[in-house]
């Protein structure tokens, strides 16, 4: 926070008041990285205690959900894929719920994480990373799900699934990016609470989780990629199944939209930072 | 020793803005206050030093300061070494969570690594007397075990500087001890302690420099004795008429702990030889404690106490009325405490007013402040004996200032009046 100069010799900290951008602090990160890995253990720990399901519900979320687009989108709708229906939506909603969790999460953490705060010093972003880190555990079981199905259907991932990782990961970076704004604005203004489950509803249906890309009508092609999830759920299924096309247009966007949401959300997050426990 | 500094702060000051924030973000004009002002400070390393002054002097923003969890809005601060703060016990405590995890977890938080967390743990588990329950979750812990397993990894801390709010009055007394030993053994190996409490005894003991802070300034800056009789000074307004209302909570420090449904003080004054009520007394001279109570219902086994503290809140002494047996119906009723002979020393001391039957009824913990002057007695050694070398005088008698030419193979033979 603020200024803060250490070397490890002396361990001199000079305490001023906040001029500029002082940095994420990641070298404190470093410091206290033992401090995230247990707040990620608790935040992972914590999610499913006094739940009769228990981690079933990470399992749930999806399948659930795939169900109601099987008959919603696919039999209703008449919307078809190259490859089973089921699988097809099974597997890119697991990535959403891994990206729309981490973003609902991370926009709470921080008001979420309020005891802490205002009593003690920690690098304030390891609230905002440990739930994005705890999700991948969430993810992890979906995605065994997913294995499970393409079994069940004979399905045989293509060599190049082994880049699946790459756009999980470019899904968690993008969450962060947009948790580190939330979550410093939710401090003030709690409106954040009440927008995020909404917008992440909407994005939903607005990206190609439950249907292919060929299916959006050509006025709507313009909003469709501009939407900086097309390239990562494209990309990612793209990798798993092998039915999309990566468009370097629709990636590049996704990079793009990643990188601008990460370094804007360091800056806000770092002017912001100083002042959370005063405000929150 | 090296007169090398751990602290160092020069103009800190700490403004807010007042206000509700958020409904319109474009107004600017807000009132401001400034919690801290032009703060000056330097604490050599491994000093004990104590922060004083009333709710909302500025205290815990100092505090909050120096441990980095808000940013000042003046000045600077310099601090050599690793930080370890305990604002709260139990900081990150998850009650979902067994103790176990718990302990981990909130050692972490401290800033302590797992490879010491580990080394500590039964260490810890032990000092809280929690070894049954340490795999519960501590949703289901009663209070005083939570407060004892929190305390337990923050007193387990093993920072170059620690700072400590208000933390102390928490748990039974018995735990109280043991935490401020456990304090006092910090402080003494050398370790640059910072510690605000509202507990002067607790202040006196574990410091031996402390800092008065005034509405965000500091007020006096010194040795803890010194400072803290200032700020002591500073607390207490002179009671006028020597009558002290006790109906409402309107006087200054009649903070009732229980309801007071059945039995309430009303009033209490102090009477001088003359039958008149008074706040100063010579040394020595005789002490009556004039109480008004109000019973409002029927009680049996009424037991009235008289404590007198010393200011900073140490228990002296207690006269006890004794049970009364019979049952008292509702009225106004009366009761004079006669202390003939006074033993307190020249000082300012506290009347704490206790009525019970079987459960407490009312507890008037300042009840009356009052002043002992220094007197003629006429023992000598009660008159040369300081208020530094205790609060209560005792009569005494010594005999003997001799030459002991005796050799020192006698003392073996000594003492003579023990034994059978």
């Amino acid at each position: 926070m603020a200024a803060a100069a250490t070397t490890e010799q002396d361990q001199t900290i000079v305490i001023r008041p906040p001029k500029g951008f002082a940095g994420l602090g990641l070298t404190d990160l470093w410091r206290f990285r033992e401090l995230l890995l247990f707040l990620t253990w608790r935040d992972i720990k914590v999610r499913y205690k006094q739940t009769l399901l228990g981690a079933a519900w990470a399992i749930l979320q999806p399948f659930l959900t795939m169900i109601v687009f099987t008959v919603v989108i696919n039999k209703i709708g008449r919307v078809h894929t190259p490859i089973p229906y089921p699988l097809f939506a099974l597997s890119t909603l697991a990535l959403w719920y891994y990206f729309s969790n981490s973003v609902s999460l991370t926009s709470a953490s921080l008001v979420g994480s309020s005891a802490l705060i205002t009593k003690v010093y920690f690098p304030r972003i390891s609230v905002v990373l440990s739930p994005i880190l705890a999700s991948l555990v969430d993810f992890c079981l979906a995605f065994c799900l997913v294995l499970g199905t393409m079994a069940y259907y004979g399905f045989a991932p293509p060599v190049h699934a082994l880049l699946v990782p790459l756009f999980v990961v470019l899904a968690g970076l993008m969450a962060l990016g947009l948790g580190l704004v939330l979550s410093a604005l939710n401090v003030s203004y709690r409106d954040i609470r009440y927008a995020v489950p909404f917008v992440l509803q909407l994005w939903l249906f607005a990206s190609p989780v439950g249907y292919p890309g060929s299916a959006i009508p050509e006025k709507y092609k313009l909003l469709y990629t501009l939407n900086p999830m097309t390239g990562v759920v494209e990309g990612y299924r793209w990798a798993l199944l092998g039915t999309d096309h990566v468009r370097p247009l629709h990636l590049g966007i996704s990079l793009g939209t990643a990188f601008v949401l990460l370094l804007g959300g360091a800056l806000y997050f770092s002017r912001a930072e100083r002042s959370f426990a005063d405000v929150v | 020793m090296s007169s090398e500094l751990a602290i160092e702060a020069h103009g800190l000051g700490k403004r807010y803005l007042l206000g509700e924030r958020g409904r319109s973000p474009l107004r600017r004009n807000r009132e401001e206050l400034w919690a801290l002002r032009d703060v000056e400070l330097q604490i050599e390393r491994g000093n004990a030093v104590g922060v004083v002054g009333h709710n909302g002097a500025g205290k815990t923003t100092l505090l909050k300061i120096l441990s980095r969890i808000t940013a000042p809005s003046t000045g600077e601060a310099r601090i050599k070494g690793h930080v370890g703060s305990l604002l709260e016990v139990g900081t990150g405590f998850h009650p979902e969570l067994s103790g176990r995890d718990n302990v981990y977890l909130n050692g972490a938080i401290l800033g302590m690594r797992r490879r010491e967390i580990k080394a500590k743990f039964d260490e810890i588990v032990a000092f809280a007397e929690v070894e049954r329950f340490i795999d519960t979750p501590v949703k289901r812990y009663s209070s005083g075990m939570y407060v004892r397993l929190a305390f337990a990894v923050a007193a387990h801390l093993e920072p170059d500087i620690l700072i400590v709010d208000e933390v102390l009055a928490v748990g039974d007394a018995s735990f109280q001890r043991k935490c401020l030993g456990k304090m006092g053994e910090v402080s003494h190996e050398g370790r640059t302690v910072v510690f605000v409490s509202h507990n002067m005894a607790a202040v006196r003991s574990l410091t031996s420099k402390a800092i008065w802070l005034d509405h965000g300034r500091v007020a006096a800056d010194g040795p803890t004795g010194d400072v803290v009789s200032e700020y002591l000074a500073s607390t207490i307004d002179e009671e006028v008429s020597g009558v002290v209302d006790l109906r409402e909570n309107a006087s200054r420090g009649t903070v009732r702990k229980f309801t007071a449904d059945r039995v309430r003080f009303t009033s209490v004054s102090l009477l001088d030889p003359d039958d008149r009520p008074a706040l100063a007394f010579g040394e020595g001279s005789p002490l009556r404690v004039d109480l008004r109570f109000d019973v409002r219902e029927p009680v049996r086994f009424l037991e009235l106490y008289v404590r007198v503290k010393s200011i900073e809140g140490q228990r002296l002494f207690a006269s006890y009325a004794g049970q009364v047996e019979s049952t008292i119906y509702p009225g106004r009723y009366r009761s004079i405490c006669e202390i003939p002979e006074n033993p307190l020393r020249p000082g300012r001391y506290v009347i704490e007013l206790v009525a019970r039957a079987a459960d407490p009824e009312d507890i008037v913990p300042t009840a009356v402040v009052f002043a002992v002057e220094a007197g003629h007695l006429e023992e000598e050694n009660l008159r040369y004996a300081t208020r530094a070398d205790g609060l209560i005088r005792v009569r005494s008698t010594w005999t003997g200032f001799e030459r002991d030419d005796s050799p020192a193979g006698a003392l073996e033979r000594e003492p003579r009046l023990v034994g059978p």
